[in-house]
């Protein structure tokens, strides 16, 4: 027989190395898939590098895939670090997008140094809210916060439609449902001449610092740390459990609408009803990869943001689906669930107490 | 009011809700027997997604509409394991590796799928189940509508909800899968392998959601499209909590959201003109939600669900 035991200590070397393979592994995996479509793993691993580390606009347009991945990252890790299964990131990433819009395009007409700073924080506002709904649900009517931020998610698309098909419509559209654009002062600076990378990543990097400094060194880290760890606990040393879940909530669903303010103005402008392509959801892959910590989340969004870059890619020369670039993204959540409990278990003969292996 | 009297006593309304309801009834029996078993399978939407693409692409190669269905119960059945693996003997967090399973399954099929058919704009189409003419039954008034002209797969659902009410009160079995739910110890303590009930019921709970999905492409429509599921999935997961994780209320829970679902589509087309359409579009999942908060407070979780369960550790 064999038994399953907690190990002592989680060594350090292992919380870094296990992501590092799980992401070897996924791409990996990757394999099966192309020889089963009857492609070349080679070249096809080949063309995806290509097209991330090819040239400096390649590079360029990893990390602006990356920028979004920061944000919805972080919102998913300090929410997850407090138990809060926040799996809304996606909605909330929406209603930042709608508050940005709703204020940027010709609303307000102010200077740039005003105007996007009110637009980032509205932003971030109106995502906090869209996450401190359902903790209200929770804290109050004991509702999972699984199931309602997972079905806010498609109401908030729903109500976004509706937006772009009446009051947020761009006048001057043709009748396409889409918004006006974010006058040009309310815009994220870009970063390089003729390349879409603009100042949101500068911003999310600024932020995961502040997040890791916060999480590791202040009093509302500890608290925040100690609510996920053993919430029973937590009370018992005085600490307003309530308090603290809407305080990650606010934080969390804040991020998550970042997340739609720098893609909206920071990349496309104007918003439409295909802003994320579930960008939310990837930042559940990212925080998971990252460890749950702010600065891991920005190792992990290059990988996850290369994989979608490098599957673009070697789909527009292999002729290969880019549905690739999310089989791979969930093998490596799956990978990484498996390589934590490696870390935190070992395998021991029953009776014997010695090592299976 | 009058307009909604008027559609309340149609039998088309009748019958378009327990159409409606029935890939809900697949899932959250699904969900059910998975839950009372101590796991939480937020796989679901995902394995909504791999029954409607497998299910409806075996047919479409030739292996009929029953073996489409056997093919459907198979996948959904090898996903429900990977998820039982990993949270059963491995004992992982079961939200992760439910939204894992979910993002797995759903690309795996979309990868597929577009694999085998890369250039087409518009799927190819299989002959979907009929509805069942009964002779005599399906003429009669009323109930002859709503019940005898539904296709098999509904008499399946309903067939189930029967099955599964038997099996959790009616049987040792039952009474071991609501054990493991409740107090895994005890269930050790009589020699019973916790593990074994825990990640059979998994699979077979995974396997009926497939169904729900094949109930999609092959029955409700008859061909696979990206983003068909829509969510039904989440919806189950509220529906099992509303339904105190019984088999009757899970029934009569998916009853009441397919005949509101079929509420909005005929308002919808009464009331398109003064009302944005979104608005009733939104209306179920707002009224999942509703329910969900209406549910929570004196819901009856099984006592040990999300917690994993380690043979030797008290």
């Amino acid at each position: 027989m064999i038994r399953i035991e907690p190990r002592e200590k989680i060594s350090n070397s292992s919380t870094v190395l296990i992501p590092i393979i799980a992401a070897v592994v996924s791409l990996l995996f990757a394999a099966i898939p192309l020889l089963a479509a009857g492609a070349n793993p080679f070249v096809a691993y080949v063309e995806m590098a290509k097209g991330v580390f090819g040239s400096v606009f390649a590079i360029s347009e990893m990390l602006t895939r990356a920028t979004p991945l920061i944000y919805t990252g972080l919102a998913a890790a300090i929410a997850f670090r407090a138990k809060l299964w926040n799996i809304g990131a996606e909605g909330q990433l929406y209603l930042g997008a709608i508050a940005a819009v709703t204020v940027g395009s010709g609303f307000f007409d102010l200077p740039a140094v005003l105007l996007l700073p009110l637009i980032i924080v509205l932003g971030g506002c109106a995502g906090a809210a869209g996450m401190a709904a359902p903790t209200y649900l929770k804290v109050r009517f004991g509702a999972d916060e699984v199931v309602t931020t997972l079905l806010l998610n498609f109401i908030i698309i729903i109500f976004l439609q509706m937006l772009l098909e009446g009051p947020l419509q761009d006048p001057m559209g043709l009748g396409w449902p889409q918004s006006a654009p974010i006058l040009d002062q309310g815009m994220f600076p870009p970063l390089i001449d003729r390349m879409r990378i603009h100042s949101g990543l500068i911003l999310a990097v600024l932020l995961a610092v502040i997040a890791h400094f916060m999480i590791k060194y202040s009093v509302w880290g500890f608290k925040l740390r100690a609510v996920g760890e053993n919430s029973a606990a937590a009370k018992h040393a005085g600490i307003n459990i309530n308090r603290s879940l809407f305080g990650v909530a606010l934080l969390s669903g804040g991020l998550a609408g970042l997340a739609g303010v720098s893609e909206v103005a920071g990349l496309k402008g104007y918003l439409t009803a295909d802003l994320s392509p579930g960008f939310g959801y990837a930042g559940i892959v990212v925080a998971m990869l990252a460890g749950l910590s702010p600065l891991g989340v920005l190792i992990a969004s290059v990988f996850i943001a290369s994989v979608f870059v490098g599957a673009d890619s070697m789909s527009r020369a292999m002729g290969i689906s880019s549905f690739l670039a999310d089989l791979v993204v969930s093998v490596s959540l799956l990978c990484v669930l498996v390589g934590g409990f490696i870390s935190k278990f070992k395998i021991v003969r029953a009776g014997t107490g010695k090592r299976f292996k | 009011m009058i307009d909604i009297l008027n559609i309340l006593l149609t039998d088309s309304f009748w019958a378009a809700s327990l159409r409606i309801a029935t890939p809900l009834i697949f899932g959250v029996l699904g969900a059910l027997i998975c839950e009372r078993s101590g796991t939480l399978n937020l796989g679901i939407e995902g394995i909504f997604v791999v029954g409607a693409m497998c299910g409806w692409m075996a047919t479409w190669l030739g292996a009929g509409l029953w073996g489409g269905i056997i093919v459907a119960f198979i996948c959904g059945a090898f996903f429900g394991l990977i998820h039982a693996v990993l949270t059963v003997p491995l004992g992982l967090s079961q939200h992760v590796s439910g939204l894992g399973i979910t993002l797995f399954a759903t690309s795996v099929s979309y990868f597929t799928y577009r694999t085998a058919l890369p250039d087409v704009a518009s799927p190819p189409r299989i002959e979907p189940f009929q509805p069942l003419d009964i002779p005599v039954l399906s003429d009669l008034p009323f109930v002859g509508l709503v019940l005898f002209q539904q296709t098999a797969l509904t008499w399946l659902a309903l067939l189930m909800v029967v099955l599964v009410w038997y099996v959790l009160n009616r049987t040792n079995l039952g009474l071991a899968i609501k054990a493991v739910g409740d107090n895994p110890n005890s269930v050790d303590a009589q020699g019973l392998s916790v593990y074994a009930i825990r990640m059979w019921a998994i699979v077979i709970g995974s396997a009926l959601m497939a169904l729900g999905g094949a109930f999609l492409t092959m029955s409700a429509f008859d061909a696979f499209f990206f983003g068909m599921v829509n969510g039904r999935g989440w919806v189950c997961i509220a529906l099992v909590i509303f339904a105190s994780w019984r088999p009757g209320k899970a029934l009569i829970g998916a009853l009441l959201f397919g005949a509101f679902d079929a509420l909005q589509v005929r308002l919808q087309t009464e009331m398109g003109a003064f009302v944005p359409g979104q608005v009733f579009l939104m209306a179920p999942y707002v009224l999942s939600i509703v329910a969900l908060v209406i549910a929570a407070r004196s819901a009856d979780y099984p006592r040990a669900l999300l917690t994993p369960w380690f043979k030797g550790q008290r």
